[in-house]
């Protein structure tokens, strides 16, 4: 019994190691922002179902983590594909480039609106970019008037706008790892900053104390780091109806029962309204190919395909479904002849 | 003559002594039963808390509502010796259309198809396959609807909200109930879980893949970490010196043993993945880790057990001429044996229920084709319970809670195992 127990493992063991060391791949590997994920795994899923290609296999490590992956070097160990949900920077360029990629394809697909809601249960909030940086800086504007910064004083709404409820200011939001933080931070603290003339002014002259400023995210209270989760956020959000949370539209859209998106400047997190631009928080989604992998690895023309197709990133697309907010038409046609022609990027553009 | 009175008199204090003692040391056992108690309920209130959670939660996802549909196959555009080519979706549509022949409209037309599951085709395609015979005849087939269309029939979404608030509209809705009305919907077992690996639509996920995986990453922390652990054991045990080497041996592999399993994985991202250059996400490299984590806990596990088998039978079979490997072998290891195996067992079922070291070497991806082997891509059970708590559709929760009661029931076997080892093989001396 022993014996033969023995026996049957060391068989599954050799059948299983058998093709250990095979210097080819016949898998897509696809690595990146957490925020592209659902998109680009449902595409992979059709692409799989579709095709006589395997499903690609896509590991959701956050933009920073999948460009480092990614721009490792050229061969089967390394990825052929990074999803971001920021543009590439050029250090990423300049030590892709270093380890000997010197092609890189970059593939805008959508866009993804950032959204503050709160539960039904509660009133909808009406906030200006001013009203989230005052509420959320570590470190606000005077309110004296005078052009000093002072540790944030602000308990409740009110305090920051007296045409906001009295309540207590309550955020649940991404931590630093997170790319919806950086956005966050890029598209609303920093122009909630700039309507202060003093910072403003600051940007120009003293850079690093300008991001100091509307970079640091209060650690006093109000702001509640929730983790990546963003399915956290949005149960924590339903049973607090006093709290505020900040993630990708996608959330709210599959929530839409539960939880309402606040209206920023005027417009309220609508499909149409990201679509358009009118909502000012949102923010480019992109993937980048190896070229140097294009014809090593099977199947990647072929994803590219699926990827910008018009049945996939189209007005009516599967992704819509799931929350992507599609390019208009001009700006799929240029990036899916890029996808086409393979052709590179320009470090200089960047 | 004094010495009796002293007796008694000392007696008599005693007895006093142990008398007016009695009520407080009678309080304190009490004090300490109820202590004992109370914690037992506690934890076990806890447990309980957590299981109907879950249940409460998850018991809707061993269920799947399906919708019934006439398909003609016509013969025309279905070639038995080219399936692949054929338009299999195209069918399902002309079903569902037929059904609702009132539905013209082209936006209309998409809102009735998305009651359907995309892998309604899918199914179609499968069945026709395996039963090429059937083309040319009419067929009613259940296929998987919609995950909103599933979380409205299981109560997950209020029909009466306000149609803005849902994700079905009110003409959805009536046309569900329209299909209740023709016994047309149901739900049902939910074999697909069972069946299926990964997908991003939550009424095709299962969890098949995760287990293959986790079964693959398992046999191999397995193979090399039970012989590996149990040599260490014995070596350390029985053979090896008592001098200040083997001291900072035992110091080193208690500590690993309570290193945080991260460690691990950022060690064998290192090692397996940047210098042996084995393929990431493979449950084999996957296994390497675990069996690094695993393997202080077998050797201390091991160890403890070699411990309790008394001086006795090692002096018996050197007395009778055996030599020092043969006591060993012949005698020492099987009576440790049970030991030991408990501690491989509990050892497992902790590489089981591990993520964070899984996470460093790739196994934290969405892979929707079943591993067939040590080296392709995988997940394991605990990844996939992470990677549906992150989706953002409605669906996924009740499956989260249901994958979470298929990875209990998997440890809660190992456990209980572990438990029937040592009840049936220990021997008490």
């Amino acid at each position: 019994m022993k014996k033969l127990l023995l026996s049957v493992l060391s068989l599954v063991f050799i059948a299983g190691v058998g093709n250990v060391g095979a210097e080819s791949r016949d898998y897509i590997s696809i690595v990146g922002s957490s925020t592209v994920y659902p998109f680009s795994t449902v595409v992979a899923e059709n692409f799989g179902k579709t095709t006589k290609f395997k499903t690609p296999k896509i590991e959701s490590t956050g933009s920073g983590g999948g460009h480092k992956l990614f721009g490792a070097g050229v061969g089967v160990q390394h990825p052929d594909i990074t999803n971001s949900s920021r543009r590439i920077q050029k250090s990423e360029v300049e030590t892709a480039m270093k380890n000997g990629i010197n092609e890189i394809v970059e593939i805008k697909i959508g866009y993804d609106g950032i959204v503050i809601a709160n539960s039904k249960k509660a009133k909808q909030f009406n906030l200006t970019r001013k009203d989230i940086f005052l509420a959320l800086a570590a470190n606000v504007p005077n309110p004296d008037g005078t052009p000093t910064v002072v540790p944030n004083p602000y308990k409740t709404w009110k305090d920051v706008n007296p045409e906001l409820p009295a309540m207590a200011i309550e955020v649940l939001g991404p931590p630093p790892t997170s790319g919806t933080r950086d956005a966050f931070v890029e598209l609303v603290m920093e122009t909630g900053g700039k309507k202060f003339e003093f910072i403003k002014a600051m940007e120009k002259a003293d850079g690093k104390q300008f991001k100091s400023i509307c970079h640091t995210v209060r650690e006093d209270g109000p702001y509640i780091e929730a983790g990546e989760n963003d399915n956290l956020i949005v149960q924590k959000l339903d049973a607090n109806p006093n709290a505020l949370g900040i993630f990708g539209f996608s959330f709210l859209d599959q929530n839409a029962d539960k939880l309402q998106g606040s209206v920023v400047e005027g417009v309220a997190p609508v499909f149409e309204a990201i679509a358009d631009g009118s909502y000012p928080v949102s923010r480019p989604l992109f993937f980048y190919v190896k070229k140097a992998h294009v014809d090593q690895i099977p199947g990647i023309r072929e994803y590219l395909k699926e990827f910008t197709s018009e049945k996939a990133w189209g007005d009516e697309g599967y992704l819509t479904d799931k929350g992507l907010i599609p390019m208009p038409a001009a700006e799929r046609k240029k990036y899916s002849d890029i996808a086409n022609n393979l052709t590179p990027l320009n470090a200089s553009d960047l | 003559m004094n010495k009796p009175e002293n007796t008694t008199s000392g007696s008599v204090r005693t007895v006093d002594l142990v008398q007016k003692g009695l009520a407080r040391r009678y309080k304190a056992e009490k004090r300490f039963r109820r202590m004992g108690l109370c914690a037992i309920s506690f934890s076990l209130l806890c447990l309980a808390v957590l299981f109907i959670s879950i249940f409460g939660s998850g018991y809707s996802a061993f269920q799947q509502t399906v919708i019934e549909l006439d398909i003609v196959l016509d013969p025309s555009g279905l070639n038995p010796n080219n399936l692949a080519g054929a338009d299999f979706n195209g069918l399902v549509k002309t079903a569902l259309y037929n059904m609702f022949p009132e539905v013209k409209d082209r936006g209309e037309k998409k809102k009735l198809l998305s009651l359907l599951s995309s892998g309604a085709a899918y199914k179609l395609a499968d069945f026709v396959k395996a039963h090429p015979d059937r083309i040319g005849k009419a067929l009613s087939l259940w296929v998987p609807a919609d995950d909103d269309v599933d979380m409205l029939m299981k109560g997950h979404i209020n029909r009466n909200l306000p149609e803005t608030e849902r994700r079905l509209n009110d003409q959805q809705i009536s046309w569900i109930e329209a299909l209740e009305e023709q016994g047309k919907i149901k739900k049902k077992f939910n074999t697909t879980f069972f069946t299926a690996g990964d997908s991003r639509e939550p009424e095709l996920a299962g969890i098949w893949g995760a287990t293959c995986g986790s079964f693959y990453t398992l046999v191999i922390t397995l193979i090399l970490s039970f012989p590996i652990g149990v040599a260490a054991a014995v070596y350390l045990e029985e053979f090896a010196p008592k001098n200040r080497f083997t001291d900072i041996i035992e110091v080193n592999i208690n500590n690993l043993a309570a290193v945080p399993s991260i460690v691990f994985g950022l060690l064998g991202l290192a090692v397996f993945l940047n210098f042996f250059e084995l393929p990431r996400s493979s449950s084999l490299v996957g296994g390497l880790v675990l069996t690094l984590m695993t393997l202080p806990t077998i050797i201390i596990a091991g160890r403890a057990a070699l411990k309790s088998v008394p001086p006795s039978i090692r002096e018996a079979a050197l007395g009778v001429g055996a030599s020092k490997t043969q006591m060993v072998a012949h005698h020492v290891l099987p009576l440790a044996m049970p030991g030991m195996l408990t501690g491989t067992i509990i050892g497992m079922a902790r590489a089981l229920g591990e993520t964070a070291p899984l996470l460093m070497i790739g196994m934290v991806a969405f892979i929707v084709d079943i591993p067939g082997g040590f080296t392709d891509p995988s997940t394991a059970l605990p990844v996939q319970i992470f990677l549906w708590a992150d989706s953002p559709e409605r669906g996924f929760m009740e499956k989260t809670s249901a994958a979470i009661m298929v990875l209990l029931v998997f440890l809660v076997i190992m456990n209980s195992a572990a438990v029937y080892l040592r009840k049936k093989y220990e021997k008490r001396w």
